[in-house]
């Protein structure tokens, strides 16, 4: 198939769609409505179910209830809408539902701004709701990666029975690039069985009962228990990352999303300058690829986020001290400029300690 | 100006056609083969005020999407000239509707084109087509684009729904990449 130019909002619901999704709950709001409105014109043609939620509280619970049945279901929102989610996802995760949850982030707290963000990171990766429980999080940097990740993300959701988020920003969900789809759409009917679905079996079998309220203490203790060994198979399976000119680089900038292709600009700055630098992105937030990130034997690292710094966080637990690790970022909707960060790795060039110029 | 890659940002009001202005220099790339993204400016300026895009276009992979500095500014009226004239990198292009812009490009490190887009687009009846008959103009003065490219880019990016649409917008191209600036 020829590529064609398309939104990264509407990439995100085309490949669910392909990939076999066949519910989706939402509520619009800026910058990813686009997500929706693509749904609701495709969805029907699909034969699914295209629905618009009163509010994203009512959306997330529509995806608890679509999933326990079996479904492959999904929402997306962007920040405020996803704070309004989080009781919801919680019970998802204490119940075990796979599903597919999409955060284009915009600033924030509060209401905020629309423009692009990442400060959610902490949210997605620490604390989508209460309780001891984790998601896969998958932050694309090109909408063609965006349509090769949806599948994957739905897939391991059934395999695991862990919700996967998207984490994206806004000029990603905006964005136009040329986009090819897989020839063979999934077909929803021929996906692995889901024995544990609540779909009522007919009276041959007792009714599965999906629940996350246990109030023995051990029988929970025993669910979390068993919860966190998928966690552990899981962070044998995944982990994404893509490094760019890393193998001799002395400053080693660290970015997903948007924010990695300004810093990989940089990168190409800086190489042109003979600043040996390089370019470490993960596409997995949760589980985050601390070992590839922990073998980078540079002088120095720089975490670059749309954020105050929130991912540098899990870049100091990869280095573990070994190496001084620096954070440059902008925030509230502004977007970090390719020569404030080059600015940045020319002064780490000169002095890799960085001596109290981190902001 | 270098054609490799091309930063391009059009800018004018929302309702003048950018952002289809902008896919069209898209996929006008993408007949060449070459990588591309297009940004568009999001947000209340959607709704009827200043609205631009960046267009990004290059032999190699793309990095950033945001055109912070353009080498081509596709501007569209006078408000939007002034937000943009001065990010455009020294050597860069301008090319400018002088219909709506009544004033000069004064910066003597870019080379600045006009054409009176708006006025053309009355005159040849065709309501909304400023927008393509600029691109036209300024794929030929800079040699950002083939007209083989343009017109194969606005076959694919003019809706199935909306054939009727094609022969005007390859009539506003055509006018375009043949207008010459009158001598001074």
């Amino acid at each position: 198939m020829e590529p064609i130019l398309m939104k990264g909002n509407e990439v995100l619901a085309q490949a669910a769609i392909f990939a076999g999704c066949r519910q989706y709950f939402g509520y619009p709001i800026t910058p990813q409505t686009e997500i929706a409105a693509y749904m609701s014109r495709q969805m029907p043609k699909a034969g699914g179910v295209y629905l618009q939620a009163e509010s994203e509280v009512a959306a997330i619970n529509m995806v608890l209830g679509a999933g326990a049945a079996g479904g492959r279901a999904m929402t997306s929102t962007s920040s405020p809408g996803l704070s309004l989610m989080t009781e919801g996802i919680s019970y998802i995760a204490g119940m075990d539902i796979p599903c597919l949850i999409v955060n284009v982030q915009r600033g924030g707290p509060g209401l905020g701004g629309i423009q692009p963000s990442q400060a959610d990171y902490w949210q997605a990766t620490r604390a989508l709701g209460h309780g001891d429980f984790h998601v896969m999080v998958f932050a694309p940097s090109s909408v063609q990666e965006i349509a090769d990740l949806v599948p994957r993300a739905f897939d391991l959701a059934d395999q695991y029975r862990v919700p996967a988020m998207f984490l994206m920003d806004g000029s990603l969900g905006q964005m136009m690039e040329p986009v090819a789809f897989p020839d063979k759409p999934a077909d929803p009917g021929a996906l692995p069985e889901k024995p544990w679905a609540a779909v009522g079996n007919g009276g041959k079998r007792p009714n599965n009962i999906l629940n996350s309220l246990m109030l023995k203490a051990p029988v929970l203790e025993a669910s979390v228990l068993e919860r966190f060994d998928r966690y552990e198979a899981i962070k044998q399976e995944l982990c994404e990352y893509e490094a760019y000119r890393t193998g001799d680089a002395q400053i080693v900038l660290v970015a997903y999303g948007t924010t990695a292709r300004i810093a990989k600009s940089v990168v190409d700055e800086a190489r042109k300058e003979g600043i040996k630098a390089g370019l470490f992105r993960p596409v997995t937030l949760w589980p985050y690829p601390y070992e590839p990130l922990s073998r980078l034997s540079a002088r120095c690292f720089l975490a670059v986020e749309m954020s105050m710094g929130q991912m540098v966080e899990d870049v100091r637990l990869a280095v573990n001290g070994r190496a001084p690790v620096h954070f440059y970022g902008r925030t509230g909707g502004m977007i970090p400029r390719p020569n404030e960060v080059l600015e940045r790795v020319r002064a780490l060039a000169k002095d890799p300690s960085g001596k109290g110029a981190d902001r | 100006m270098c054609n490799d890659p091309i930063q391009l940002l059009l800018a004018g009001f929302g309702g003048q056609g950018i952002l289809f202005a902008g896919k069209a220099a898209a996929y006008a790339g993408m007949a060449e083969e070459k990588n591309v993204t297009w940004l568009p400016s999001y947000g209340p300026e959607m709704r009827g005020g200043t609205a631009n895009c960046s267009v990004c276009v290059s032999k190699a992979a793309i990095s950033c999407p945001i055109v912070f500095e353009p080498n081509l500014l596709v501007v569209m009226n006078q408000p939007s000239f002034h937000a943009f004239v001065e990010k455009v990198v020294p050597g860069g292009v301008v090319v400018m509707n002088s219909s709506l812009i009544k004033e000069d490009c004064l910066r003597p490190d870019v080379t600045a084109y006009a054409i009176p887009a708006t006025e053309l687009a009355e005159q040849n009846d065709l309501p909304g087509l400023a927008n393509i008959i600029m691109l036209g103009y300024a794929a030929q003065v800079t040699g950002a684009f083939g007209l083989g490219s343009l017109q194969a880019a606005l076959g694919r990016c003019v809706p199935l729904s909306k054939q009727q649409l094609l022969e005007p917008n390859l009539h506003a191209v055509q006018i375009g990449w043949t207008y010459k600036e009158p001598a001074e």
